[in-house]
């Protein structure tokens, strides 16, 4: 009985490791730092209780601006209509673990599409006001329990110019929640310890339409369409990606092997897919929509941003996955990018032709196993159960109310 | 994003309520005091053509630190950065960062340019490898569908004699471009001779050099008969040595197209693929007669024949084998060549074996899934003349039609021979070197032969028609052949110590065979 047990059993893991094997000769199973965690199922980990904002938070703004739906910034109201109908929304705020606040304050944009953040903090803080005042939940932990979604350029610095950024800092009231940003940069202040790093809104549809049969041999080098000064508003150049983007057309725009220029071409997705590394360098923030445009398109990211905080990085191994170059190297970027041995190549284009991969960078409609929308409850998911600590005894305050710029004090 | 007329306004609106505390008139003062101060920046910066409210806000603001904490280095074209900015932003920065200081700095850096910024050969080599690599990993990963390729035995019968070089380096480029394993089996009439050895040891695959008893008869249809025994011998090697995979008949005077090998990997049992007919050999004369002929043919019953005549398998309108195409001999009655090297036509079998494929486990002996519809092969009778490869076959019709049920035209048919009695240098190789040598600018034939007026006028009409036959190369080397005299002194012109001016020599050569193209 023993032995026809043992057996069968040794016949089925000979069976599934066979499959795998033949699995693996596409694509490799990938692991971070967090374990073999991108095809965690988060339904049944964590509870989530979603609060009632009155209108003005959220549906208002979007009736107003419905490109809101279709920028980089769109994550949070996504973001909100996944957790409205997912499994993990709990009704009962009593078993929640989470806390989830429906606000868009990126969705205040200018004619051109560009999202002005000035008024974001007084947005956020009136906000906070109400939940604190309403439900007795942000008093009792003073929002350690709670998540935003912040997926403007800086985070919740609430600011598009680095320095301003810089100088703000993370809004007071936000110190203890976990902020769930696009913005990623260690040692920056606008990167709080618990953050979760999240991939920018790319259009999934738009990308799916664009796929070109994977036989289509990856004919061009290095791939990159862009600016490489920003005349508007670095004149004097050296201000815009720090130099790294003039440095890189400066370098390499006479080399063959580098299809790099300004152009907006559009067949930008099929090339994408024809070429073998994409650059990915830093702007005025160092993410950028080029890093998921390059996982689902299988090209080689090339990261040119210092101290970078990648997407789901406990979760992703990148520096597996993509290539880091220091912007002080950007002129040996040929000699780097050519010395990288054809076997470490190949196991790079294996890793990114892994589906859950490509799923962990999508906030595909309706949402599907596996995407950002779970890698980011797998997150939050990691982070339980909460510390004991966290819970404040009754009348003790740790956060300052009337921290943070005079403008910010205003009611919105 | 930095929007910098914008960024006025904020600045406005942020330091009107600082103001809201004073009275209205200097409210309005400070307003126009604030308007007017912004157009002065506005045209001082218009001049200058920067925004230099930072050297005034560094001016007005704070103490410049001894410290820079990045010196960015020299950039030729730009104006010298302004080191008095970087500190202020510095000092800005490191005020403000609380928590652990960071490389990364906020502020204007320098672009960064090496000495010589122009592609360096030995990257580019090292680069094109590693596209070539992650192609080919492409293509065996994605290519066909993703299945496992299966390894391709070819069957060349082939004898030592002057072309035996040109048509067997043909078919081992080709064999050697496939990208799939390759078993070559060559085998030879007259018995196994370092000449073949020495052009199939420089292909690289596996090659199996079989040796045949018999010697290559003279006529055509002998040479059939005896490359039909030989290609049985060579099956008989699949059979014992239990080779697997995709056979086909690699006739060394064929050509192959590479998607021909991409094709035959689809075959299940026993496929058949369309065989383009090179018949035309022969001189020009007989080309143009049959060519007319042809084309009243052609008129008379206005049917859609191809230019090229195609062997091959014939579907229906739902792509099932209900025939086969083969070559339509008539107008060639009485005209064919008999001789190898009569200048006529060269015809074709009726199905020609080089048009089949099969899979080699139909020549294994245990019928492990064999189908019922295929014979043994180890009782064949070769002395019942087996015509075709379906005489492998109990059930013809289940042959397969590869190629798009036989629409592509996968390979081509051809036979072109030297005289039986020419001679050429064994190994092609003239050692030790000749004993004449001849200036090269003075020779005393010219290099280009003479034309033959009659030959001209039939040509000439030949290139206005409708050209599709192939006007093969052999015709010129037939009379390289024969006029082996004439080529010679191109060798012996490369080792003349004599020769003045090599470029010379080399031009004219390369007009002559211009010319001779211009001919055809």
């Amino acid at each position: 009985m023993m032995n026809r047990s043992s057996l069968s059993t040794i016949l089925l893991f000979l069976f599934f490791s066979a499959s795998s094997a033949e699995h693996n000769a596409r694509t490799e199973r990938i692991s971070g730092s967090a374990g073999d965690v991108l095809e965690d199922n988060p339904v049944g980990r964590l509870k989530v209780y979603v609060y009632e904002l009155p209108s003005k938070y959220n549906k208002k703004l979007l009736q107003k601006d419905p490109r809101c739906l279709t920028h980089m910034f769109a994550a949070e109201i996504f973001m909100h209509r996944f957790l409205l109908s997912s499994p993990v929304r709990t009704r009962n705020p009593n078993e929640a673990d989470w806390f989830y606040t429906p606000i868009y304050p990126t969705c205040d944009l200018t004619p051109t599409g560009l999202p002005l953040p000035f008024k974001s903090p007084r947005m956020m803080r009136s906000a906070i006001q109400l939940i604190s005042s309403n439900w007795p939940y942000w008093n009792r932990t003073e929002g350690a329990d709670h998540f935003f979604v912040v997926p403007h350029d800086f985070g919740a610095c609430f600011h598009y110019q680095e320095e301003k950024a810089i100088e703000r800092g993370i809004l007071p009231l936000l110190k203890r929640a976990t902020l769930v940003q696009t913005f990623g940069q260690r040692n920056h202040v606008c990167l709080d310890h618990g953050s979760i790093t999240i991939p920018p809104f790319a259009p999934p549809q738009k990308m799916q339409a664009h796929l070109i049969p994977p036989d289509i041999p990856r004919s061009i080098f290095v791939y990159f369409r862009g600016l490489f000064y920003d005349v508007n508003n670095d004149p004097e150049g050296g201000y815009y990606a720090r130099g790294a983007r003039a440095a890189v057309w400066e370098n390499f725009k006479n080399n063959p092997l580098f299809d790099i220029s300004t152009d907006h071409p559009t067949t930008y997705y099929e090339d994408m897919q024809r070429s073998i590394f994409c650059l990915c360098p830093l702007g005025w923030a160092p993410w950028s929509p080029r890093l998921v445009e390059a996982v689902v398109f299988g090209c080689i990211p090339v990261i040119i941003a210092d101290d970078i905080v990648l997407p789901f990085a406990d979760a992703i191994p990148w520096e597996e996955i993509g290539v880091f170059v220091a912007e002080k190297d950007v002129p040996e970027l040929d000699t780097i990018l050519t010395s990288i041995p054809t076997e470490v190549i190949l196991r790079k284009q294996r890793l990114l032709a892994n589906p859950s991969m490509k799923r962990a960078m999508l906030f595909p409609q309706p949402a599907q196993p596996g995407d950002a929308f779970h890698q980011i409850l797998n997150g939050l998911a990691r982070k339980l159960p909460h510390d004991r600590s966290i819970y404040l005894r009754e009348g003790e305050k740790v956060l300052n109310w009337t921290a943070g710029p005079v403008g910010d004090l205003k009611p919105w | 994003m930095k929007l910098s007329a914008l960024h006025q306004s904020y600045l406005n609106r942020r330091r009107s309520p600082l103001d809201s505390s004073a009275d209205a008139s200097s409210k309005s003062f400070l307003a126009v005091f604030w308007l007017v101060l912004h157009c002065l920046c506005c045209l001082i910066s218009l001049l200058l053509g920067f925004r230099f409210s930072r050297l005034v806000f560094f001016f007005l603001v704070s103490t410049p630190s001894s410290t820079n904490l990045y010196s960015p280095p020299f950039r030729p074209d730009l104006p010298p950065p302004r080191t008095d900015l970087n500190p202020h932003n510095a000092t800005a920065v490191e005020a403000k960062t609380s928590s652990s200081s960071s490389r990364v700095v906020v502020g204007r850096h320098g672009i960064l340019i090496r000495p010589w910024p122009h592609p360096d050969p030995v990257e580019v080599m090292k680069a094109h490898r590693i596209i070539e690599r992650v192609q080919r990993e492409q293509k065996a990963v994605f290519g066909s569908g993703g299945k496992s390729s299966r390894a391709v035995i070819a069957v060349t019968p082939t004898y030592a004699r002057t072309f035996q070089a040109l048509h067997l380096n043909g078919v081992m480029h080709s064999l050697m471009l496939a990208p799939y394993d390759v078993v070559w089996i060559v085998v030879e009439a007259g018995g196994a001779s370092n000449e073949t050895a020495s052009i199939i040891a420089k292909s690289g695959v596996r090659t199996i050099h079989v040796g045949f008893d018999q010697r290559m008869p003279n006529t055509w249809e002998d040479r059939g008969k005896v490359e039909v025994l030989m290609r049985l011998r060579a099956l008989r090697v699949v059979k014992e040595e239990k080779l697997d995979g995709v056979v086909m008949f690699a006739d060394d005077s064929n050509m192959h197209s590479m998607e021909f090998f991409d094709e035959i990997q689809n075959v299940k049992w026993f496929g058949a693929v369309s065989v383009g007919i090179l018949a035309h050999s022969g001189n020009a004369e007989e080309m143009v007669m049959s060519m007319d002929k042809r084309r009243e043919m052609e008129k008379e019953e206005s049917s859609s024949l191809s230019s090229l005549p195609v062997q091959g398998p014939a579907c229906n309108a739902t792509d099932k084998l209900i025939g086969w195409h083969v070559f339509n001999t008539l107008p060639y009655a009485g005209k064919s060549a008999v001789y190898i090297d009569d200048v006529a036509a060269v015809l074709p079998q009726k199905l020609e074996w080089c048009g089949f494929v099969l899979n080699s486990r139909i020549l294994w002996d245990e019928a492990e899934s064999k189908p019922e519809w295929v014979k043994e092969f180890g009782l064949l009778n070769e002395n019942e003349g087996v015509e075709s490869p379906l005489s492998l076959l109990n059930d013809p019709s289940m042959v397969e039609p590869l190629g798009s049920c036989g629409r592509q035209v996968l390979l081509w048919w051809l036979r072109v021979e030297a005289r039986a009695d020419s001679k050429f240098p064994p190994g092609w190789v003239i050692d030790p070197p000749l004993e004449i040598t001849v200036a090269a600018k003075r020779t005393p034939w010219p290099d280009v032969p003479p034309e033959p007026p009659t030959k001209k006028k039939d040509q000439m009409s030949l290139s206005q028609g409708n050209n599709v036959v192939v006007i093969p190369k052999q015709q010129q080397q037939q009379q390289q052949q024969r006029s082996s005299k004439v080529r010679k002194p191109k060798r012996r012109s490369k080792r003349n110590k004599h020769e003045a001016k090599p470029t010379d020599t080399t031009t004219q050569v390369s007009s002559s065979t211009k010319h001779h193209q211009e001919r055809n």
